[in-house]
């Protein structure tokens, strides 16, 4: 049948078991929308195009299917580029459809013109321009193959105005793409098997280092199969954080610049790593030269352009990490490490007074209260927690313990501030059937805050649960720990956020008492809509304990005796 | 240490610019860089010259990997290969200096493409060493103008880098220097 590209479009999409599609229509895409009313596919409109991105992303992290976000040429493609960034780093598969002015007018400077393939080359896993309607099916087969295969990521298709208008025969069956240089996946050979299964059989002191490649890799079982054969215990990257039970025995809680004191030191003091599906960021290493120099190295990792990058390994097990475990779990064998598990637990002890329960009961309302109850309340529930970036994103990776993968969603790797509310929005759209909190601090809620309004029209219930201390909270930190609490630019202006709500139709309530954030909590669960919480928390409070940029990964800044830190209030 | 890479991609609009983008991206420098044709129409071929260690080169190899039109790669560093750059070398050449730099070119296996009253134009195919040389020679005379291609390579003996356009095996580690089984002599 002849068809025109807009209408190939959204039957491709339709193809790739695409219900739902976060944009924002303009000149250059509107024949596609034109063509949206032929297709059962849901369009949520956003009202920014970095929400439609992170929308899409928040959709994908949560539900391992591709987020598909659209915009039109010039600023609704600029737009989405931090979106596109994110999800490029936290290797998160979204695919974003873009319009472009006719492809005779390319080059020409025409209104809303963006060389948006060149403007987004190194931060998508690939990127397209179709000019023409016998293009679209093929690009939009690639790009979704591309986009959750291998090492996820995102992939945008820049589809010109003709191209869109034009069109050509198409038969509806779908295409197989044909990449002749894409290699999504390795396989280890049995001689790199075998020096890995000898480290760790050798190993005195091992430890799991466990990343966010166990979730996009589906093999929490695998791992968990592994560590308890061999009495393994198991530190996590902050997205990594569900992909191996908190509760488990084994479990030690995030590792790196603000993770667990006692999982560091043991990391410093381990005789291997086992690194699986983690990329050795900077943000878990500390300084590289110190990094545990006796351990030895085992990174088990799907993108070989990961090995040696950071951290020099001594074997590396290219592939995919499930399929790897598999290969690997019939020859390992059950070890006791009684003495070094002890060992751990001892430092545990320590830490845990010093660092988690030891902050003041002086009536002052913390961020570290507000999330622990928040857990409790929602423990053993199918709650999802989508976190925006900065001091609350770290006290809820501390204080709130996931059993579960895909239920804590945040930027990582590019730590973007807005992530949060439209995340979330993303994610309740993917999960009707989950509950939704989206926690961010009072400076990210304020960049994206705009998607409230979405929230509203499609009927969403998400709950927001702002962490409101009056400063850009982290940066104030790094002010106060390495600038001379010199607070430049970060004491922060927020409007009355209940009355905000409230103009967007949200109910919303302030809450400044500890006492207060069970019965809110509760109340919130119950209402049927979306509620927005204000927690004014103590405003100059730190995230303890914190390895400072280029420090050793032991030397950790830690939480000041209360009874200093009660004078110092005052 | 210079790494030279061999680089088979598709023949498509934007390639060169991923390959680019990718070495400025992860800061990897590029000595030279060359692309054209291949005996398949769909297919380019890249020659780069990379100033890196073993491990940067690995994951030079590594990332162009990552690149999703990329369909072969191969370090030929410390392979033999053949590798020959190509310049054309304006040297200014009056009556009495005609004959020595004739002479010198031809010490060079060089050509001469062009001649003008006061000048003579060369040009000279060969390994960089010797390119350097006849420069070195030709530069009292007065160089008025020169360009190079930068390197193009190939491995030497039967073996056909098109036959490794498949999934290439295993994994990153550097491969040891294993001796060379593919002979040939050079002519």
């Amino acid at each position: 049948m002849i068809k025109t590209g807009a209408q190939i479009l959204w039957e491709c999409l339709e193809q790739q078991g695409v219900t739902t599609v976060f944009g924002y229509p303009g000149g250059a895409i509107l024949p596609a929308y034109d063509a949206l009313k032929t297709s059962n596919i849901h369009h949520v409109l956003v009202r920014h195009e970095q929400g439609a991105t992170h929308m899409a992303d928040g959709y994908a992290r949560a539900s391992g299917r591709v987020g598909v976000a659209v915009a039109t040429s010039g600023p609704g493609a600029t737009n989405m580029v931090t979106g596109i960034a994110t999800a490029m780093l936290d290797s998160s598969p979204i695919v974003c459809i873009t319009g472009q002015v006719g492809s005779k007018l390319i080059g020409s400077d025409a209104f809303q013109e963006t060389d948006i393939t060149g403007v987004t080359l190194p931060i998508t896993k690939h990127n397209y321009l179709v000019t023409h309607a016998s293009q679209v099916a093929e690009t939009i087969s690639e790009a979704f193959y591309v986009a959750s295969s291998g090492r996820p990521g995102p992939v945008l298709v820049d589809i010109t105005k003709d191209a869109q208008q034009s069109t050509c025969e198409f038969d509806g069956r779908p295409i197989t793409p044909h990449l002749p240089g894409y290699r999504p996946e390795l396989a280890p050979t049995q001689a790199e098997y075998k020096e890995a299964l000898e480290l760790i059989h050798k190993a005195k002191r091992p430890v799991i280092l466990a990343g966010h490649g166990i979730i996009l890799s589906n093999a929490m079982q695998e791992v968990r199969d592994f560590a308890e054969r061999n009495n393994i215990p198991v530190g996590l990257t902050l997205l990594g954080l569900g992909a191996f039970p908190a509760s488990h025995p084994l479990s030690m809680g995030m590792m790196g610049m603000h993770g667990e004191a006692w999982l560091n030191t043991t990391i410093q003091e381990a005789d291997l790593l086992i690194a699986l599906g983690m990329r050795f960021d900077d943000r878990v290493t500390g300084n590289l030269k110190t990094y545990a120099p006796n351990a030895k190295k085992i990174h088990v990792e799907i993108d070989r352009a990961e090995i040696n990058k950071n951290v020099k390994v001594d074997v590396a097990l290219v592939g995919d990490l499930r399929a790897v475990l598999r290969e690997l779990m019939p020859h390992v064998k059950s070890q006791d490490r009684h003495e070094w598990l002890s060992y751990i637990e001892r430092l545990k002890g320590d830490s845990a007074v010093r660092d988690i329960q030891n902050l003041p009961d002086n009536g002052h309302l913390y961020a570290a209260h507000v999330i622990n109850d928040l857990w409790r309340e929602t423990l053993g529930s199918d709650t999802v927690i989508v976190t925006d970036v900065g001091q609350h994103q770290m006290w809820e990776a501390q204080y709130f313990k996931h059993e579960h993968p895909r239920t804590l969603i945040t930027s990582g790797g590019l730590g973007t501030m807005g992530f949060a509310v439209p995340a979330a929005i993303g994610v309740k759209a993917a999960r009707p059937e989950a509950e939704v909190w989206a926690i961010v601090g009072d400076g990210g809620f304020q960049m994206t805050m705009c998607e409230l309004a979405t929230m509203v029209q499609e009927n969403l219930k998400v709950n927001i649960a702002i962490i409101n201390n009056g400063y850009l909270g982290m940066v104030r930190q790094w002010q106060e720990f390495f600038y001379d609490r010199n607070y430049e630019a970060t004491p922060l202006l927020s409007p009355n956020f209940v009355k905000l709500a409230d103009a967007f139709g949200i109910r919303s309530v302030a809450v400044t008492q500890r006492s207060q954030v069970v019965p809110t909590v509760e109340m919130t669960r119950k209402h049927p809509g979306p509620v927005l919480i204000d927690f004014q928390v103590e405003q100059e409070d730190s995230v303890y304990p914190m390895v400072a940029a280029g420090a050793a990964l032991h030397e950790m800044i830690r939480r000041p005796n209360p009874l200093e830190e009660t004078a110092a209030d005052a | 240490m210079l790494n030279t890479f061999v680089v088979y991609v598709e023949n498509k609009p934007g390639v060169l610019t991923r390959v680019a983008s990718l070495f400025r991206r992860r800061a990897f420098n590029i000595d030279s860089l060359t692309v054209g044709r291949t005996e398949k129409p769909e297919v380019s071929r890249m020659t780069i010259v990379v100033d890196a260690d073993r491990d940067q080169a690995a994951r030079v190899e590594a990332n162009l990997y990552k690149l999703v039109e990329v369909l072969f790669v191969e370090n030929i560093t410390g392979k033999t290969a053949i590798s020959r750059d190509l310049a054309m070398i304006k040297v200014a050449a009056t009556h009495e200096a005609r004959s020595h730099v004739l002479e010198l070119a031809n010490v060079f296996r060089a050509r001469v493409v062009d001649v003008a009253p006061e000048s003579l134009t060369i040009e000279i195919t060969g390994g960089e060493d010797k390119i350097d040389g006849l420069l070195e020679v030709l530069r009292p005379y007065g160089v008025l103008e020169m360009v190079r291609t930068g390197i193009v390579a190939m491995r030497r003996g039967p073996k056909s880098a098109e036959s490794n356009i498949t999934v290439p095996a295993g994994t990153p580690a550097v491969e040891p220097t294993a001796p060379d089984d593919n002979v040939s002599y050079s002519v």
